[in-house]
């Protein structure tokens, strides 16, 4: 919007109106779509197409033992896909994991940042440690937790637990759940503080001086202001971190294996395909999770265009 | 008494971020043990520490691996940063409301699971041979990282005041021009964080590289679990490799520390 004005002002000026003003527009759309198309076709090519060939593969009956007898099979693949248990299951391993990931990582993330708005000594140095865990390779993470930190023998967590007289918890095991939703809360908080911080210190000083003054305490003002205004950036942080979880695949796979009502949709999926070698089973469940996660993409789109393209954030 | 709470909550913070940092601070204190002084409880502090984990892993033919990873992170990046640019200029430059869906199109691809492509992206890279070729490896990083560039580019694209633009196209200045001489000066930090976000999600990427790559193009995330050894002691070595392996993107993001945040929110915040 801010183009077509400015554009028109300066060719009002220019005493050529509409003429120039159209002609600037013309040539602005061509060039727009010559320098967007690579950007397109490259997309459409490596992301879209999979996608449309994962549907055809979802009606075939296709072992990769038996590859010669890849037959047409309708909707049987979907039909098993629902009648087989395997589903709701999963659907609900990614529902829980997701979401317990996505509250705890926001919540410690609104403490961290909360602490870290606040000048205190080092505080640039606290900063670069805690985002560090975003930063570390997933995969490395979860290794290191499985072995190091979690193991029931030699692992510190039930070390420092023994300390205080609990007895060793066999993590990976017992409570698979808890063991990935705590690595990937201890990975993603601080994505969420980034972003929560960024919030918190786009804040009005003035305005909350001003409050102050005028004898609000901490606290009133923290939730009568802060909190408001912290909600669009609470926001943008759930939605994108939980587009990132709800795909997570790493720590499953290294430190579970799907055990334990840890087997999301994802993994479930490579497991047929990659483990259990029917295609064409694994691509009916790669059609259905990615009409479930459309529905929460299109939630979230819907959210973050009003967010996003009315206007960024200040 | 007010510098003391402030002194407390200092504390109380410091405290909290060191145990956040803690599993990463012990990977490197390990990866300095020997393995026997590694898996031990209570857990040794006071012991000889050395390099040697190092050059073991080094000599566990660790090289192949970092330069595919390497190899992988650097092409993709470069080809996001060749195609998100002109894009994300081009839907800064159009006036028209087709931009949404175009934006709108550039993310949902990033919101739809990998793991429902991954079928057919493994038959039909079987099928014209390139399988566990790290070029075809660092194409699929290019395509998982276009969206989010192009969104941050465009972020910064929109910075960039019109009347800078405006008066180049009045002097006559031809488009190229434009772009190179105008606008790139001014949108520079915009581009190292398109190119470090993207070099962290293409060096962090796993899932694709565990089923696409087998051996001459594996990258360093999947070989990480060769060092868990079944039998004997292994978390040293494994502490050492990991260390190795995460130190480039860990440089890289507390480098780029302020622009991160823009990135990770895909341009929104600031």
């Amino acid at each position: 919007m801010a183009a077509i004005s400015s554009v028109k002002a300066t060719s009002d000026t220019h005493n050529g109106p509409d003429v120039e003003y159209e002609k600037r527009r013309r040539f602005n759309r061509r060039v727009s779509r010559g320098l967007v198309a690579p950007a397109l076709i490259f997309s459409i090519a490596l992301t879209q197409i999979p996608f449309v060939v994962t549907i055809i593969f979802s009606t075939l009956n296709w072992n990769q033992l038996r590859p010669d007898e890849i037959r047409f099979a309708g909707f049987q693949n979907f039909v098993e896909v629902f009648t087989g248990g395997d589903f709701l299951p999963a659907l609900w391993s990614t529902v829980l994991i997701t979401s317990s990931s996505v509250i705890l990582s926001l919540v410690f993330g609104l403490f961290l940042a909360i602490l870290l708005d606040r000048k205190f000594p080092g505080r640039a140095a606290a900063r670069t440690l805690a985002i560090t865990p975003f930063l570390v390779m997933p995969a490395a993470a979860a290794l290191i937790w499985k072995w190091s930190i979690l193991d029931v023998n030699v692992g510190m967590l039930n070390w420092g637990l023994g300390l205080i007289g609990i007895d060793p918890v066999a993590w990976n095991t017992d409570l698979p759940v808890v063991t990935i939703v705590m690595l990937l809360t201890w990975q993603y908080t601080p994505f969420f503080m980034l972003i929560l911080l960024a919030g918190l210190q786009s804040q009005n000083r003035e305005v909350l001086e001003a409050a102050s003054v005028d004898g609000a305490g901490a606290v009133r003002t923290f939730r009568a202001m802060t909190l408001p205004h912290l909600r669009q950036y609470a926001e943008i942080s759930t939605l994108l971190g939980t587009v990132m979880l709800v795909q997570v695949f790493d720590p499953i796979a290294i430190m579970t294996k799907g055990t334990g009502g840890t087997k999301t949709l994802s993994y479930l999926l490579y497991e047929r395909a990659f483990i259990g070698l029917d295609v064409g089973q694994a691509a009916a469940f790669g059609v259905v999770t990615v009409i479930v996660t459309i529905g929460i993409a299109t939630i979230a789109l819907r959210t973050m265009f009003k967010v996003f393209v009315d206007g960024e954030v200040k | 008494m007010r510098k003391l709470t402030g002194a407390l909550l200092s504390g109380f913070t410091w405290f909290w971020i060191l145990l956040a940092f803690f599993p990463i601070g012990w990977m490197v204190f390990t990866s300095l043990k020997t393995e026997t002084d590694a898996a031990t409880i209570p857990p040794t502090f006071a012991v000889p520490l050395s390099f040697d984990q190092y050059r073991e892993v080094w000599d566990r033919d660790f090289a192949p691996y970092l330069l595919n990873s390497l190899f992988a992170s650097i092409t993709s990046t470069i080809l996001v940063l060749a195609i998100a640019i002109p894009a994300a200029y081009g839907l800064s430059i159009r006036p028209v409301r087709k931009v949404q869906d175009v934006l709108f199109f550039f993310i949902s691809t990033r919101f739809l699971p990998v793991a429902a492509a991954i079928l057919p992206l493994y038959f039909i890279l079987k099928t014209i041979g390139l399988l566990d070729n790290v070029t075809a490896l660092a194409l699929l990083y290019g395509a998982m990282n276009l969206p989010i560039a192009v969104w941050m580019m465009r972020s910064f694209f929109n910075d960039v005041p019109r009347e800078i633009t405006e008066a180049g196209q009045v002097d006559g200045a031809n488009l190229r021009v434009e772009i190179t001489r105008l606008v790139l000066p001014i949108v520079a930090p915009g581009v190292a964080a398109v190119a470090l976000i993207s070099f962290i999600f293409a060096w962090n990427e796993y899932f694709l590289a565990l089923i696409l790559t087998s051996d001459a193009a594996r990258t360093l995330p999947p070989y990480l679990a060769s060092f868990v050894d079944g039998r004997g002691q292994f978390l040293a070595v494994l502490s050492a490799a990991s260390t190795m392996a995460v130190f480039p993107v860990v440089l890289a993001g507390w480098a780029a520390q302020k622009q991160l945040v823009r990135g990770l929110a895909m341009g929104a915040v600031k």
